[in-house]
C-alpha cells in the first residue's frame, strides 16, 4: 500500500513542512521546465546539487526517497541504456550493425539517467512534505485563472479534495473486506489468471456499494450542512504565503540564474 | 479445541515512520468450549488479537497454537487456510462483505471455498438462515434487498454454515434492536453448548457478564486481566481505574448495597439480582 504516490504524506517539521503548497507546486512545475536548459556536465552538477540540497532539506530518511525512485528504475535505466546504443556523435568506441557506443552517447544516457532521478526526488519531496488536501487547494488556487472561462474551478478542487480523501478509506475498506472473505476461505494468490480475476468479485461488489453508500451520505451530510452548488464558500484552511515561500522559489530562481549562465548555447 | 498464545507481539507498518506496537507480549490458554469475551477500549487492540486467532494477522514475535497447528511468523498460506476451515471471524459489521447474487449463494459461499460439496454447503445454508432467524422467501433475494439487520444475520449465517470449532465474533450485536440482540446472543450460546468455542469482542458488560464464562481485558495492546467475568467486577475499584463499565446489575445492587442491602455475592445478570433482591426481603420479613 504505500506504493501508492498520493497520500504518501510522512509528518514532520522540517522547513519544507512550512511552505505553501502553491508555491511547492510552482517551484516543482518550474524545475521540470528549467531542468531542460542544463546540457552540460558543469549544469548538470548545479542541477543534483540543488536538488539534494533540496531533498536534505526535508530531514527525511533517504530511505524514503529511494522508495520513490525504486519503481521507476528499470524504465529510467531502459532509456538511459537507449540513449547509450542509439546516439552518435564523438568518439566511436564500439560498433555493431545500428548499435554504437560513442563519447556522446555516454554522456546523454548519463544526462538522461540524472534527468529522470531529479525530477522524481523533487517530486517526491512535494508529495512526502505535503498532504493530499493541501495540494488539492494549492491547484485550486493555481486554477483559479480558468475560472473567468467559466470552469467550474471550486467544484473540481472540491471533488479533487473528497477523491484525495476517499483514497485512504477506501484502500482501508478494502483491507477489511478482503480479509473477511478470506476469513471464509477465498484464496486471491492461487490459480490461473481466470480464477484469479474471478475471486476478485467478492471484494469488488461490496467496495462499490460501499462507495456508492459513502457518496450518498456524505452528499446528504454536506446538504443537511449548507452546501449549496455554486455559492459562494469562505475557507477552513485558509494558505498563508510567508518568508520561507520567498526562500523557496528565490531557491529555484537562483538555479534557473546558474543554469542560464552555465549552459552551453 | 484449544487456543494458545505465547508470548505474542504484533508490530503494523514495521520500519515505518508509521510503525506502532499492535500487542505486546500477550500469552493466555482459552479452553475447549468456552465462551470467552475480550473487553477493552477503542484502540485497545481487540480487533487485531481477533485477527490473530484467524491467521489473517500473523505474530511479529511469539507463536499460537490453535486446532493442533502452530503459527509463527512464517506459516505458510496452506496451513492458514486449514485454520480458516476450524475457526470462523465475524468481522464488525459483516454485512459489508455481502456481494452474491442470492442470500443462499452467499451463505454457500464460505463452505464451497473449505471443500464441502455442493449439496452439502446449500444444505447447511438452508439450515443456518432458518437457525439466524430469517423467512424462509429471503432465500432466493438478493442481500441488498434486505434491511441491515437482516443483512447483519446473512453475514452470520455465511460464517456458521460452515460450522467451524471455533467461532469468533466482532460486536456482533452492535446496531441492532434489542430484541435482535437479544436473539443473536441467545444463537452463540447455544452454538456454545453444541460443543464449540465461542469468543467475542465486546464494549457491552452487561453481555459480556451475561454470556461470557471467561474474560480477557486488553489496554494498549498490553493483556491486563484473564479471569471470569465475576472475578472481573468483583473488584470495583480495579474496574472503575481501568476505565470500564460495571454491568447494570451490578451498578444496582452496589447502590442498594449502600442503603443497607447485604448480597451475598454481586450480582451481575438481571436474574442474579432479582433472586438476592428477593431472597435479603425475605429475610427481613417475609413480605
Amino acid at each position: 500500500m504505500s506504493k501508492i504516490i498520493i497520500g504518501r504524506y510522512i509528518p514532520g517539521d522540517s522547513i519544507i513542512y512550512k511552505m505553501d503548497p502553491r508555491g511547492k507546486i510552482i517551484a516543482t512545475f518550474l524545475f521540470i521546465v528549467i531542468i531542460f536548459l542544463a546540457n552540460n556536465w558543469l549544469s548538470y552538477l548545479f542541477l543534483s546539487i540543488f536538488t539534494l540540497l533540496a531533498v536534505w532539506a526535508t530531514k527525511l530518511k533517504p530511505k524514503v526517497f529511494w522508495d520513490g525512485v525504486k519503481p521507476l528504475i528499470w524504465l529510467i535505466l531502459f532509456t538511459s541504456v537507449l540513449q547509450l546504443f542509439f546516439t552518435t556523435g564523438g568518439k566511436i568506441y564500439w560498433h555493431w550493425g545500428i548499435l554504437n557506443i560513442s563519447e556522446y552517447g555516454i554522456q546523454n544516457s548519463i544526462f538522461i539517467f540524472i534527468r529522470f532521478v531529479m525530477i522524481i526526488l523533487i517530486s517526491t519531496v512535494l508529495t512526502l512534505t505535503t498532504t493530499s488536501l493541501e495540494i488539492a487547494d494549492g491547484m485550486e488556487w493555481i486554477l483559479k485563472p480558468l475560472g473567468y472561462l467559466k470552469v467550474p474551478v471550486a467544484q473540481i478542487a472540491l471533488v479533487m479534495s473528497i477523491a484525495l480523501r476517499f483514497v485512504p478509506i477506501l484502500l482501508d475498506q478494502a483491507v477489511r473486506i478482503m480479509n473477511a472473505q478470506r476469513a471464509r476461505g477465498a484464496d486471491f494468490n492461487s490459480g490461473g489468471l481466470i480464477k484469479r480475476i474471478h475471486s476478485i468479485i467478492p471484494i469488488l461488489i461490496p467496495l462499490f456499494i460501499g462507495s456508492l453508500t459513502i457518496a450518498i451520505d456524505l452528499a446528504t451530510a454536506m446538504e443537511a450542512r449548507g452546501y449549496r452548488e455554486g455559492a459562494k464558500r469562505t475557507r477552513y484552511r485558509v494558505l498563508k504565503w510567508s518568508k520561507y515561500d520567498w526562500i523557496n522559489l528565490g531557491y529555484f530562481t537562483l538555479l534557473t540564474l546558474i543554469l542560464l549562465l552555465t549552459r552551453t548555447y | 479445541m484449544s487456543i494458545k498464545f505465547k508470548n505474542v507481539d504484533y508490530v503494523y507498518a514495521p520500519g515505518t515512520p508509521f510503525q506502532t506496537q499492535g500487542l505486546s507480549n500477550i500469552s493466555f490458554e482459552i479452553k475447549d468450549g468456552s465462551f470467552v469475551a475480550i473487553a477493552g477500549h477503542t484502540g485497545s487492540g481487540k480487533s487485531t488479537l481477533m485477527q490473530h486467532f484467524d491467521g489473517l494477522l500473523l505474530p511479529s514475535k511469539g507463536s499460537i497454537t490453535i486446532a493442533n497447528q502452530t503459527i509463527t511468523v512464517d506459516t505458510p498460506n496452506k496451513v492458514l487456510k486449514e485454520i480458516r476451515k476450524k475457526v470462523g471471524l465475524v468481522f464488525q459489521f459483516p454485512e459489508n462483505q455481502l456481494f452474491e447474487e442470492t442470500v443462499l449463494k452467499d451463505v454457500m459461499f464460505g463452505s464451497l471455498n473449505f471443500g464441502f460439496s455442493e449439496e452439502k454447503a446449500k444444505e447447511q445454508a438452508i439450515r443456518w438462515i432458518e437457525k439466524v432467524g430469517l423467512p424462509e422467501e429471503t432465500m432466493s433475494k438478493s442481500p441488498f434487498e434486505l434491511s441491515g439487520g437482516q443483512m447483519r444475520r446473512v453475514a452470520i449465517a455465511g460464517v456458521m454454515a460452515y460450522e467451524p470449532d471455533i467461532l469468533c465474533l466482532d460486536e456482533p450485536a452492535a446496531g441492532l434492536d434489542p430484541e435482535g440482540q437479544k436473539q443473536i446472543f441467545d444463537i452463540f450460546k447455544n452454538y456454545q453448548k453444541l460443543g464449540h468455542t465461542v469468543i467475542l469482542i465486546s464494549h457491552n458488560m452487561d453481555d459480556i457478564s451475561k454470556y461470557a464464562d471467561d474474560m480477557l481485558v486488553l489496554e494498549q495492546g498490553h493483556m491486563i486481566k484473564h479471569a471470569s467475568p465475576k472475578e472481573v467486577f468483583s473488584d470495583a475499584d480495579w474496574v472503575k481505574k481501568h476505565y470500564l463499565d460495571e454491568p447494570a446489575p451490578s451498578k444496582l445492587a452496589r447502590s442498594l448495597q449502600k442503603v443497607g442491602f447485604h448480597f451475598s455475592s454481586m450480582p451481575l445478570t438481571v436474574e442474579s439480582l432479582v433472586e438476592e433482591i428477593s431472597k435479603e426481603l425475605r429475610a427481613k420479613g417475609g413480605n
